[in-house]
């Protein structure tokens, strides 16, 4: 009981001051704001002050889980009404469901891919597409976008195989400037200009008109918010359910020792093929639903930097520690947004910080914690 | 296709292949003697040939008129730049973090590269957008029938080519190149031979960035502009040559390059109701080329290093 109220409390904390960041609107404040964020960090982080609460988070996982779930919906409620909040909360969430698919890749089997953007523009391509031209449900079209990304992988497949380290990240380096220039040149796709999209639709209703039940009234992106919530805890549950699983056990001994997994019997290409294709579907989904979200799309929002944007994010959080991409996500994408003096900056400090990062921190700000198979349950 | 037009197509080609054949020496350089990718090496180019455009607006704003004076004072002004960045790489990035995994190194260099690339959009004057490059070569030409050979175009070819055997004599003749080539065989050996391992490392880096610069001013006076991008696709294009013609591998590295134009321009050609589709059509061939020899034409392990 101790251990949930303490992550109870911890997680009234994060709301709040959540609330508070998205809500303030002056520079100054926000500025400070952030500062404050920064100095408890680090003095938590210092004076090991964390660490009950982390204790109790990882005894009561379960109820972490819903706890945060809850925590985010009651941060969306209370912005009911302030467009631009919820939008960056959506956008948050669907940057966390494209970097757990990454994560699958770089964090649990080692397949690097520096195409996460390209992957992610293939399925919101893909949603564009068929929500235009055919009157297939929206939630299939996501399902669609994930599918396509997957398959667009695997003409990927062979040459990521086949190759290792550098080979392999030119392989998706190449493949993500194919890509941009492809959609810049095909005229059937918008060329440059890009395509628009229609609003979501999911049976009655339509994610684009205003919500009034009696005396509630909201801004229509609280649906969107919803079905990102909901769509990132189902992949949250569910990469979290892999890594946890024998799956992730065989993923990790392919990544640390192609060699020693071979002799284990580990079919590497299988569990290569596997990552690969998963982490492009998780991927894929999260592009479709970003462009039903922004209700248009053009190559630039899919440019290599923006697949830098996503690495980052996995190696700033630790890379694969699924809760570290969750903070480091709404770092990278909300300070930008609300610091408005850093929004030019960005890709600028970003990359600077990832070098920082490398060089002195290696593992992260949260580092994924190391796998203990013979703990005893409690 | 007229004899004139396939001339222009290989004149194209051959300086397209000039300039990859540059920067996927740099590469192949580095990795022959760290066996690590520099991956900001496309941005460090990028960079050089911004520091000729600098150069050349304050010597033309002091009044400088002379071609020549300007063009030394160009290219000297950008090979230093690049040297002292490609040796700064080395020094504070690469060198720090030598033991750390593959991929560590592949994402501190490829941001690395970010930051440069991102400084000069950002600090540049008008970065962000194209910049005009000066004439600082004599445009006239020469006809043949319907082909146009420009001089400058002649220039640049062989300068590069000089470059290029310069570089190789290097390697091969001087006690530099020895220590060069004994780091790239074998790290260890080398050091206990007496040979100062992190200043061979700094002054290859040094080297194979000065030599791209060569490659941006060429780009900037082809093109007639230089954009802070430019260095992105010309690193992964780089990377793409070295890695065909066997990372590590002088030869391949120039190999590579050539053969990388030649796929553009053939792109260009073979495909004419969309000559825009040329770099899908490159980067699917060496994606496809990597499918089935993964390590390049020349094997990276079975050829004799740098």
């Amino acid at each position: 009981m101790k251990a949930t109220g303490l992550t109870a409390a911890l997680a009234a904390a994060a709301t709040a001051f959540a609330f508070v960041l998205l809500r303030a609107e002056s520079q100054r404040a926000i500025g400070l704001l952030v500062a404050l964020g920064i100095a408890v960090g680090f003095v938590a982080t210092r004076t090991r002050l964390l660490e009950p609460f982390a204790r109790a988070a990882a005894a009561r996982e379960g109820s972490t889980k819903l706890l945060v779930f809850a925590a985010v919906a009651a941060l969306a409620l209370l912005l009911r009404e302030d467009d631009f909040s919820l939008l960056l909360l959506t956008r948050m969430l669907i940057v966390i469901i494209a970097c757990l698919g990454l994560n699958v890749q770089f964090g649990y089997s080692g397949v690097v891919n520096f195409a996460g953007a390209s992957f992610f523009g293939v399925g919101g391509y893909t949603a564009a597409v068929l929500s235009r031209g055919t009157h297939l449900p929206h939630l299939l079209i996501l399902l669609a976008g994930g599918a396509a990304a997957a398959l667009a992988g695997s003409i990927l497949l062979v040459p990521v195989l086949r190759t290792r380290g550098h080979y392999a990240a030119l392989v998706t380096i190449a493949f993500a400037l194919l890509f941009r220039t492809f959609l810049e040149v095909n005229d059937t796709l918008g060329g440059p200009q890009g395509l628009k999209l229609g609003e979501f639709v999911l049976g009655r209703f339509h994610f684009n008109e205003p919500i009034e039940l009696g005396f509630f009234e909201g801004s229509f992106y609280l649906r969107y918010v919803a079905l990102s919530l909901l769509l990132a805890a189902l992949f949250f549950v569910l990469v979290q359910r892999l890594e946890r699983s024998w799956i992730g056990i065989t993923l990790d001994a392919v990544r640390l020792d192609e060699t020693a997994a071979r002799t284990f019997g580990i079919n590497l290409a299988r569990w290569k093929i596997t990552a690969f294709t998963l982490g492009n579907f998780i991927t894929g989904i999260a592009g479709a639903l970003s462009a039903f979200l922004i209700g248009f799309i053009a190559p630039n929002n899919y440019a290599f930097s923006e697949s830098l944007i996503f690495v980052s994010i996995l190696l700033l959080g630790g890379i694969g520690n699924v809760w570290g991409l969750c903070l480091a996500t709404a770092i990278v994408i909300l300070l930008p947004e609300k610091l408005q003096v850093i929004q030019e900056y960005r890709f600028l400090l970003f990359a600077a910080m990832v070098v920082l990062i490398l060089l002195f921190r290696p593992a992260g700000l949260v580092p994924r914690p190391k796998r203990r198979l013979a703990e005893p349950r409690p | 296709m007229s004899a004139s037009l396939l001339g222009q197509y290989v004149m194209n080609g051959a300086m397209l292949g000039m300039m990859y054949a540059l920067v996927a020496v740099g590469f192949t350089l580095f990795f022959g003697v760290l066996d690590i990718i520099q991956f900001s090496h496309g941005d460090v180019v990028a960079a050089g040939a911004f520091a000729g455009l600098f150069t050349w607006t304050v010597l033309a704003g002091l009044g400088v008129t002379s071609p020549l004076l300007l063009l030394a004072a160009v290219l000297i002004a950008a090979a230093l730049a690049t040297a002292l960045l490609g040796a700064a790489v080395a020094r504070w990035i690469v060198l720090p973090i030598k033991g750390a995994p593959p991929l560590n190194i592949l994402l501190v260099t490829l941001m690395g590269g970010t930051v440069l690339r991102e400084a000069i959009r950002l600090f540049y004057p008008g970065g962000s957008q194209p910049q005009r490059f000066p004439a600082l070569l004599p445009t006239s030409g020469q006809s043949f029938g319907g082909f146009h050979l420009r001089f400058d175009n002649v220039i640049l070819l062989i300068a590069g080519a000089l470059l290029i055997a310069g570089t190789h004599l290097l390697i091969t003749r001087t006690r530099l190149g020895l220590a060069i080539r004994a780091v790239a065989q074998d790290e260890e050996t080398a050091r206990t031979m007496g040979i100062d391992f992190r200043r061979v490392v700094l002054v290859t880096f040094a080297l194979g960035s000065g030599l791209a610069a060569f490659a941006g001013v060429m780009n900037g006076l082809y093109y007639n502009e230089v954009y802070y991008g430019m260095g992105l696709l010309l690193g992964v294009i780089g990377f793409a040559a070295a890695i065909l013609g066997g990372l590590g591998n002088l030869y391949g590295a120039i190999v590579g390059g050539f053969l990388f134009a030649a796929l553009q321009t053939i792109g260009a050609i073979a495909l004419p109701f969309a000559s825009a589709y040329k770099d899908v059509f490159a980067f699917g061939v060496v994606i496809l080329l990597i499918a089935i020899r993964p390590t390049g034409l020349i094997g990276e392990r079975a050829s004799e290093r740098v």
